[in-house]
């Protein structure tokens, strides 16, 4: 059924701390390679080396300027990809039943065997969560690594989604969103972890941990750093020996 | 979003086809024998035809029955039902009519309601997405069934309602434009809330994540239609409404004026219906620095 759940018992999810990424695209890759090998249909490209490739993928890396106010602009670089809301706009426009929200963890999926392919769930979606890949004629979507997360045949360190393993600068963290004792809860906490678009009404489990402020020139305590190294080096007024030696060596 | 011709031929040709049908059913005509088979025939021929190019856009037509099934909370799965609903129901009212010139008016009048019905599901299909705030709005579900409504009066011989309903359908196309223009910056969606870092400064994207397009730029950021917005809407009042309009005022019942007119409306519609699509801004446009 395509009615949402009115409460799931856990809420797994990602936080994603736009502080520290550094915007290398390897949850993209991974996310793609793990996506293509299991579950569901495979993540097909087009034209992949030809002049116009592209291809499906869950999980994208924006990068974003913030100009400041009476601060040097900020490079923040952002990963997208499904939030798997509370409140789905793209479960509930399911004519088929495809779509749904797991009620034991909240997480979002496509049951592919009954997509019709209309494509209305991801017109539904703010956040273009969702892509119809192009051989398939299927809806992809993030599955929060539904065949990694509680597969007991992965040593345990595996058992989380591809993008959070392999993510080099810890940038992503996946857990119980639902019980604020979790890490990832505290997480969010501590950091004022926010909703994208909350004004779309679609209660995201996902949050995104905000950039922690910069060090500011002539901010109390910050030290000013030593332009003078930065400039041409001066000789006015060497006198003496060193005078000579420089006198001496411009001359050659 | 982007205008698919399939979409616009089923809004535009279905929306028609139900409306006539909403005619037919409510007995406002009363046509027996061969008048009643191609009557009632344009009026399936069209909702049939408009439905079966909505499953053209599918890319796995051969499950469609299964969008019969969620009707509970999905507004496609409703127009499914409805639909299906409304033929099976005129068909009684049909068949009396045609084969012993004795229409069944009870199932007539539910089939009309039914019918408008469909028509109102297939606009909350659009006016349910708060992605999309242009289509966001009540004004989606009422420009939706006048323009089934007037079709249909054309269609049907009420060259009378058909004027008013026409004026009405201009008056509301405007409406719906004017209101339209003011929705994406009402929703209170743009770069700062999508990102969240709208409280850090003004957001801009730097490098977008890659270099071609993919399904979300072709299907939701379209341009082309924004630019020539104006144009488009010069062209598609005076043919879909007031053209019509005035050869109704003219010669409401003269046979060929109506034809005139319902071949103005349609070619009106389809302009109207491709700006429909083509210059509704998806907010995930934001994400993209374009809309």
């Amino acid at each position: 059924m395509t009615t949402l759940p009115a409460s799931t018992s856990r809420k797994l999810g990602l936080v994603i701390d736009l502080d520290t990424c550094v915007g290398c695209h390897a949850c993209v890759i991974s996310c793609k390679g793990w996506n293509t090998e299991h579950y569901g249909a495979p993540l097909s490209d087009r034209d992949a080396y030809g002049a116009q490739p592209e291809g499906t993928f869950l999980n994208r890396v924006h990068s974003f300027e913030v100009t400041r106010k009476d601060a040097p602009p900020m490079v923040v670089h952002f990963p997208r990809s499904c939030l798997h809301c509370d409140d789905a706009p793209c479960v509930t426009v399911c004519p088929t039943g495809a779509s749904y929200k797991r009620v034991e963890d909240g997480i979002v999926l496509v049951n592919e065997d009954a997509c019709i392919g209309c494509g209305l769930c991801a017109w539904a979606c703010p956040y273009g969560a969702r892509e119809m890949d192009a051989d398939a004629g299927v809806m992809k979507k993030c599955t929060l690594c539904v065949d990694r997360i509680y597969n007991e045949n992965l040593p345990e360190v595996d058992r989380e989604p591809a993008c959070v393993r392999t993510c080099p600068a810890g940038a992503r963290h996946f857990g119980d969103l639902g019980d604020p004792q979790s890490a990832v809860s505290q997480l969010v906490a501590e950091r004022g972890g926010m909703d994208l678009m909350p004004e779309q009404g679609t209660a995201p489990v996902n949050k995104y941990l905000p950039p922690r402020p910069r060090d500011q020139l002539g901010a109390a305590g910050a030290q000013a750093p030593d332009l003078a190294a930065l400039c041409d080096p001066s000789t006015d007024g060497a006198s003496g020996f060193l005078g000579w030696l420089d006198r001496a060596l411009e001359r050659l | 979003m982007h205008p698919a011709p399939s979409l616009i031929f089923f809004t535009v040709v279905s929306g028609l086809g139900f409306g006539l049908l909403a005619w037919l059913g409510l007995g406002v005509v009363r046509p027996t024998g061969w008048a009643a088979f191609w009557w009632f025939g344009l009026g399936y021929g069209l909702a049939g035809a408009g439905l079966l190019a909505s499953a053209f856009h599918l890319g796995h037509p051969e499950r469609m029955l299964l969008a019969f099934t969620q009707w509970r909370s999905s507004w496609l799965s409703r127009e499914a039902v409805l639909a299906l609903a409304t033929l099976a129901v005129m068909a009684p009212h049909a068949a009396g009519a045609v084969f012993w010139s004795n229409p069944l008016p009870g199932f007539g009048l539910v089939a009309a309601v039914l019918a408008l019905a469909t028509v109102g599901a297939t606009s909350m299909i659009y006016a349910q997405l708060r992605s999309v705030p242009r289509w966001h709005h009540w004004s989606v579900p009422v420009l939706f069934v006048l323009a089934a409504l007037a079709g249909g009066a054309l269609l049907a011989g009420q060259g009378r309602a058909g004027l008013w309903l026409l004026l009405a359908l201009a008056v509301v196309m405007v409406a719906h434009w004017q209101i339209g223009d003011r929705r994406f910056r009402g929703s209170g969606s743009d770069a700062g809330t999508a990102t969240g870092l709208g409280g850090l400064g003004a957001v801009r994207l730097l490098e977008p994540p890659h270099t071609g397009s993919n399904y979300l730029l072709r299907e939701m950021v379209h341009v082309v239609g924004r630019r020539h917005a104006h144009k488009l809407r010069l062209i598609a009042l005076p043919l879909a409404a007031l053209l019509p309009a005035i050869l109704m005022l003219l010669a409401p019942s003269w046979p060929p004026m109506l034809v005139l007119a319902v071949l103005l409306h349609l070619a009106g519609m389809v302009v109207a219906r491709w700006l429909f699509f083509a210059e509704a801004e998806h907010v995930v446009g934001l994400y993209y620095g374009r809309r």
